[in-house]
């Protein structure tokens, strides 16, 4: 692939960026009102004028052709999972069955009213129990609540569960502890959660370091929060003397379920010692990633906090209570040690219909194969690489066998041939392909985190493999050009100094 | 090889070749063996696509959905008509199965619909900036306190019972984490009360909430309530219904600092309650205070115009403990379609939709307020939906009431007694484009008939006694 000089600027990046708001004219529109079908009284009757608006908003005014190609061109603007590799660590960015969007449009998913009396949605109900049921299964924990909304929304309920069980017992703790290796979300759920945080530090092998823990581990701690395989992609071997160590001074341990896909039927985080766990129905559970959300992120809780739980809950009624109601499950609000609410009515039960399909596709055996493909495949990644000398200048982060994903250090890559991660990942633009997650976990320099997924072929695998080892050589000729890159994507390097320094954050009218 | 992998035996043999190994299992060595299982998970075996489909389809036609029946449920939520493009563009791969746009030169779609989206929100709402979306509605909401706890660091916030109920909790929930108390102030004849309201006000407060139309669909007067809230320098954050902002007036030039709502009404179906979008946009002061992800424009190195996350320093990946949230999804897909929906309905078709929903909504409630039994629970100006009280005994008479109707596939709307006791026999009307003047008709017809005979002291079909409030 050559370096293009300006002059060969492709179609895409000749198509300049026109926002929806710069195009159409007045008076043109998609919509037509329904004829006006009851006796039309004066609106001053109806709403006074002072409560009205004075200036209709400056929304667009689009023919229903002009609004589907602009969104159709600028769709094509993206990279997408369905066209390429998207090998990004600790998205777990697998395929995604059109199934599922086909069973969660049938409208007696799509257009059930949240507040649906529950006698007439009891398919609904019903899916949202098995689903939880599979839930605590995989998780090894007997109670699941489906209401938090993503993988922080879950981290959220997990802390103000611990609070609540805390409080519950008349027990003042002021601290939660995160490894240093920790997703973001995890200190800032701590704070937002009224705790503060305290740091646990990585031993040589990447895992929790047991004497740093032994030693910062006192009854002001409230609860450990802990990826297990852990953000580095390798399971922590002492996870159950962790776990002691940790209920020994009363605290809970959270299992932030970021990395589930490693582990699925292989172990569970309720075996580990773990009292609370979210999981990631875009992650694990292959709900789309649409971009940036939807996500969805239930929690799985042991029998200690499970009064604590966010209302309301699903239950199943006994044979007599259900007896003529109609209602053989339901939902629960009388729950009086509740958290409450964390968002409107149920969760994202779009999400749920998703990942309920996939669990039924799957099932128990298929389940277990994902995990066990997922972790083949990112350690074949990674032998592909040493195979091809990538990792004298790339080399793991850790020196183990890894789970689903791995760590590789861009800093020997940096002091030989002068080229940074954030090069190596902007040169793989040009090779179509989505660039391994950069810069995390920060205790890494120069990070890489590559998470194939199960659902990629070995070839796929081969060939990116070989696009990294040919951007290296290509850089060992000359650094420039992967300094440079990216040169064919629909705009080059973009200038986000600027960007952070003057807000521009709408379209001026 | 299981559905959706690849690895035939051959690769597999290759693999673990390369790797070292001479097994799976012994990739998963480290997982200590007291915590690593043999036996399978106790689920059923996988199934075949259609064999999937044919479960979840059985499991659809046990819910009675707004296809089944004519409903003037809304609450919250409402079942507008959802446009065919945004179901295509929805469902376009480009749109659909990308992740965050953490490399912006291969992400300017999802980038620019952002930078789209945010235009559209401070154009609805009259605020200077909006983020690309949050979770929902009351998370918004809940969010918006906290981004007042930073601003000013008081300890007390002012809630109207106008505010949706499921805000109001989701409030309660999270100020359990970060430490606010929060007083609520009753309604009067539908609106919030401003004696009860300029009481609680002191310079403890460190926000008042709102909402715009509130929770009995009354449309509030904002300026007395804002004016009071700023002589003690408190935050004013007002809940809209994006949709009724096409008639009222823009909460930005109203004065008011934070505006948050539940975006479903705008392009997005029921889906049992989500997923949707939660809309969040302030005043320019807030901005470096804002939850979740921003989109900004700038342009690349050979100065094409192009877009980026910004702002990020605000964010939990670079702040950690010291983030303005933890937030780290959007609903980027929810709101793709409230842009589009946005633009599809255009400057005229946003006046017009309003217009038509406050005509038919006026005579729904006329049509109503007629019948024998009913009256209405506040006389407040309404946009699309408005309460009445039923003469009835209790909740449990409304419920049956609201069974009778069902049973003739019409759904009169939601029991406020559930959430709001002092009202135990409202009942809360929702109309939307979908019902039309015939569904109206219809609705009095059955309602009043469902109500004298549940007057009449006859049995009603289906209706259960079993049943509690359902939040506090």
């Amino acid at each position: 692939m050559s370096r293009l000089a300006d002059s060969a600027e492709t179609a895409m990046q000749r198509d300049r960026a026109v926002t929806i708001f710069e195009k159409g004219s007045p008076g043109r529109r998609a919509f037509v009102a329904p004829a006006l079908d009851v006796p039309e009284l004066p609106l001053d009757e109806l709403i006074p004028a002072r409560l009205r608006r004075r200036e209709p908003a400056r929304l667009p005014e689009v023919s229903e052709p002009e609004l589907v190609r602009h969104y159709v061109r600028i769709s094509r603007r993206n990279f997408d999972l369905d066209s390429g590799f998207y090998p990004l660590g600790s998205c777990t960015m697998k395929h995604n069955p059109r199934l599922h969007e086909r069973v969660a449009g049938l409208a007696g998913h799509a257009r059930l009213h949240p507040l649906q009396d529950p006698a007439r949605a009891q398919g609904a109900l019903a899916l949202m129990w098995n689903l939880e049921r599979a839930l605590a299964e995989i998780a090894g924990l007997p109670h699941v609540s489906l209401q938090p909304s993503a993988g922080s929304h879950g981290e959220l309920a997990g802390v103000l569960l611990t609070r609540a069980y805390h409080a519950d017992r008349g027990d003042q703790r002021r601290t939660v502890l995160t490894p240093d290796t920790a997703h973001g979300t995890n200190p800032a759920t701590v704070t937002m959660a009224g705790y503060e945080v305290v740091k646990v530090g990585t031993n040589a092998d990447g895992g929790v370091d047991i004497d740093d823990l032994r030693a910062k581990a006192d009854r002001d701690v409230a609860c450990l929060m802990l990826t297990n395989p852990n953000t580095l992609g390798l399971f922590d071997p002492n996870i159950e003397d962790i776990a002691r160590i940790v209920h020994d001074v009363g605290a809970t341990v959270y299992y932030d379920g970021a990395n589930l896909n490693a582990v699925m039927g292989v172990s569970r985080p309720g075996d580990m010692g773990f009292d609370i766990v979210h999981f990631n129905l875009h992650k694990s559970f292959t709900q789309p990633h649409g971009g940036g959300g939807p996500g969805s992120g239930p929690i799985a809780v042991s029998d200690r906090i499970e009064p604590y739980l966010p209302r309301p809950v699903i239950v199943r009624r006994g044979g007599e209570h259900s007896n003529g109601s109609g209602r053989e499950f339901d939902l629960d609000y009388e729950r009086p040690k509740s958290i409450g609410r964390l968002r409107g009515f149920q969760g994202n039960y779009g999400c749920c219909v998703r990942a309920y399909a996939y669990i039924c596709s799957l099932g128990a055996s298929g389940l277990r194969d994902a995990s066990e493909t997922a972790v083949l495949n990112a350690n074949y990644l990674l032998a592909r690489l040493r195979q091809l000398g990538v990792c004298e200048l790339l080399p793991p982060a850790y020196d183990r066998i890894c789970m689903h994903e791995f760590a590789l250090t861009g800093a020997p890559m940096k002091s030989e041939l002068g080229i940074r991660t954030l090069d190596l990942a902007k040169r793989l633009l040009d090779h179509g392909y989505h660039p391994p997650t950069v810069y995390f976990p920060l205790l890494v320099d120069e990070a890489l985190l590559i998470e194939p997924t199960e659902t990629e072929t070995k070839e796929t695998l081969d060939g990116f493999a070989e696009a990294i080892a040919e951007i290296l050589s290509e850089a060992r000729e000359d650094p420039e050009v992967a300094r440079g890159a990216p040169y064919t994507t629909p705009v080059r390097r973009l200038d986000e100094a600027s960007a952070a320094k003057h807000p521009v954050l709408r379209q001026a009218l | 090889m299981s559905r959706y992998t690849a690895v035939t035996d051959a690769d597999r043999s290759a693999m673990l070749e390369a790797i070292g190994v001479a097994s799976v299992e012994e990739l998963f060595a480290e997982i200590p063996a007291t915590v690593r299982r043999s036996a399978p998970l106790d689920l059923p075996e996988g199934l075949g696509e259609a064999e999937v489909y044919a479960h979840l389809r059985d499991l659809a036609a046990r819910n009675t959905s707004a296809e089944d029946e004519v409903s003037f449920l809304g609450a919250g939520m409402y079942d507008h008509y959802v446009p065919a493009v945004i179901d295509m563009l929805m469902g376009r791969s480009e749109f659909l199965t990308p992740y965050t746009p953490y490399q912006p030169e291969i992400s300017q779609g999802g980038l620019q619909v952002m930078f789209e989206y945010q235009t559209a929100i401070c154009e609805l709402t009259g605020m200077d900036v909006s983020n690309a979306s949050v979770y929902d509605g009351p998370s918004a909401l809940a969010a918006a306190a906290y981004l007042a706890k930073l601003s000013n660091g008081r300890p007390r916030l002012v809630v109207s019972r106008g505010v949706h109920p499921h805000g109001r909790e989701t409030l309660s929930t999270l100020c359990q984490g970060y430490g606010m108390t929060v007083t609520e102030i009753p309604l009067s004849n539908g609106l919030t009360d401003l004696a009860a309201w300029t009481k609680a006000l002191d310079d403890d407060v460190s926000a008042v909430l709102l909402s715009q139309p509130n929770f009995l669909g009354a449309v509030e007067d904002l300026e007395p309530l804002i004016a009071a809230a700023r002589e003690h320098g408190a935050l004013v954050i007002s809940n809209a219904d994006p949709l009724a902002l096409g008639i009222l007036e823009a909460p930005g030039v109203l004065g008011v600092d934070v505006c948050v709502g539940e975006g479903q009404t705008l392009g997005n179906r029921l889906d049992f309650g989500g997923p949707s979008f939660g809309f969040f946009a302030a005043r320019d002061e807030h901005v470096r205070r804002m939850p979740g992800r921003i989109a900004g424009e700038t342009a690349d190195v050979d100065g094409r115009r192009g877009f980026v996350l910004t702002l990020q320093t605000r964010e939990q990946h670079i702040r950690r403990e010291k983030a303005t949230s933890n937030i780290c999804t959007a609903q980027a897909l929810n709101a793709l379609a409230g842009v589009v929906y946005l633009s599809w309905l255009g400057r005229r078709g946003l006046v017009e939709l309003c217009e038509l929903l406050v005509q038919r909504t006026a005579y729904a409630r006329q049509a109503l307020s007629a019948l024998d039994g009913v009256s209405e629970l506040h006389n407040q100006p309404v946009v699309r939906e408005f309460a009445v009280t039923l003469e009835l005994a209790d909740l449990a008479a409304v419920r049956r009431v609201v069974a009778r109707c069902a049973a003739e596939h019409v759904n009169p709307g939601y029991p406020l007694g559930i959430d709001y006791p002092e009202h135990p026999t409202g009942l809360l009307v929702a109309i939307t484009e979908q019902r039309s003047r015939a569904d109206i008709d219809r609705l009095a017809d059955v309602l009043g008939r469902a109500l004298a005979s549940e007057r009449a002291g006859a049995q009603a079909p289906g209706a259960s006694s079993h049943e509690g409030g359902q939040t506090a």
